[in-house]
């Protein structure tokens, strides 16, 4: 479980792990945008999603549908999502 | 970092988000194991992929496509055999799912029953290759049934002995008022002469070019889909069974995984089977010419194709060209 559940610490870890994941260049955790629109901005597909996703997953605890996928904008979307999520499991 | 709006201006930008979140999601169907014609070279007699029991019960079918439809698919692409020999297949496909339905037109669909079903009509070259690989002249069968039709291209399947001699059959497509893709013969069964050199498929490409450039309102095409499937080459990747799209992701089991269809399966017409790719599992890789594989190998592989302008824009254009070929978007 990572050390920092409030949403600035989710932020960053799903940062962090987009950048990994895709192997992105030019941007770190503190320079990504979690306003940026991760489909019609960054780029990623449903497949590069799944992939997140399932790491976010396993970070979490926690299940991701894939119906929610769409809702998934952006960092800060799913940051939220992800703390719903927690609060939910209590 | 490069983002979609750092690389396109606002016009191409627009036509990004048109299609950036299609998620399509296909499959492939054997609609029947037979089929009207036995055509040299066709993969699905060829590797003996027609030698199961073929499902007989309708309601068998629906609960299927159903499942299906549960299992994520949203693009059913019905293949043979001949679909159209199995009109009430077809049906159940059509008013579940998004379908495609692939034919060699010999059976004309009434339009009154599948208004809109997308139908694409393979054609292997003019008239003599036709009759020399299919025993017969099919376009001029196919062409009094489906002309005009807005929902109804020819999948034109260029064979090297065509190679100069395209255009010809471009324009008589343009005169039964109906729209083109062209791929590539892939020559399964070995007919003489029908296998691919490399002086001809460089030749071929700048042909395919030009018929673009001059009939662009019938040929459904992109310069990039040209480049890649007559060079197998993609941003300096090989086209193989290491970056194949179009594997049934239960059969599965390369390591690492490259990129591909999410969900993609090729079924049998005994609704139990499923066959390793969109061809014939006895197709070699090295050599296949699959134009579906090819676009879809591009289309999984969109941010590879953000390190410059001109790479997206030609990730856009095939993107396209494949979603208005089974109906996402209009020609
Ligand atoms: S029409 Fe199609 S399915 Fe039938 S034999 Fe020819 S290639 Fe094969
Ligand atoms: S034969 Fe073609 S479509 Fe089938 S797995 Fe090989 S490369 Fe892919």
């Amino acid at each position: 479980m990572p050390e920092t559940n409030d949403i600035q610490g989710i932020i960053r870890k799903v940062a962090e792990i987009i950048i990994g994941e895709l192997k992105l260049e030019d941007v770190t955790v503190d320079t990504f945008s979690p306003e940026m629109d991760l489909v019609d901005e960054l780029g990623i597909d449903s497949m590069d999603l799944a992939t997140i996703a399932l790491v976010l997953q396993d970070e979490y605890k926690i299940v991701i549908d894939e119906d929610d996928y769409p809702k998934l904008k952006s960092i800060r979307m799913i940051a939220e999502y992800i703390s719903e999520k927690l609060t939910a499991k209590g | 970092m490069k983002t979609i709006s750092s690389l396109l201006d606002k016009q191409w930008h627009d036509r990004y988000k048109r299609i950036s979140t299609l998620n399509i999601r296909s499959s492939i169907y054997d609609v029947t194991n037979r089929c009207n014609l036995r055509c040299k070279g066709c993969f699905f007699f060829s590797s003996g992929e027609h030698q199961v029991e073929e499902e007989t019960d309708i309601k068998k079918w629906e609960d299927f496509i159903d499942a299906e439809k549960e299992r994520g698919v949203n693009l059913a692409i019905l293949i043979g055999g001949e679909p159209t020999l199995c009109m009430d297949r077809v049906e159940s496909f059509y008013r579940r799912l998004p379908s495609y339905c692939a034919t060699n037109g010999l059976i004309k669909l009434d339009r009154k029953r599948f208004p809109d079903l997308m139908v694409g009509i393979s054609l292997w070259g003019g008239g003599e290759d036709e009759k020399i690989l299919r025993g017969r002249d099919t376009f001029a069968i196919s062409s009094k049934n489906y002309a005009g039709d807005p929902y109804t291209y020819y999948l034109y399947t260029i064979t090297p002995k065509q190679v100069g001699k395209i255009e010809p059959v471009i324009k008589q497509i343009v005169d039964v008022g109906l729209k083109v893709h062209l791929q590539l013969l892939s020559n399964d069964e070995s007919v003489d002469g029908f296998s691919w050199q490399p002086s001809e498929l460089k030749d071929l490409r700048s042909e395919m070019d030009g018929v673009l450039d001059r009939y662009p309102r019938t040929v459904i095409s992109s310069k990039y889909y040209h480049e890649v499937i007559t060079t197998g080459m993609m941003m300096g990747r090989n086209f193989c069974w290491n970056e194949c799209p179009s594997v049934t992701e239960s059969l599965d089991n390369r390591k690492p995984q490259p990129r591909r269809l999410i969900r993609f399966a090729r079924w049998a017409a005994d609704l139990k089977t499923v066959h390793r790719c969109c061809t014939s599992a006895t197709r070699d890789c090295s050599t296949c010419k699959d134009g579906a594989a090819h676009m879809s190998w591009i289309m999984v592989n969109k941010r590879e194709h953000m390190k410059s302008t001109k790479d997206l824009q030609n990730w856009i254009e095939v993107y396209e060209m494949f979603a208005k070929l089974y109906s996402f978007i209009p020609w």
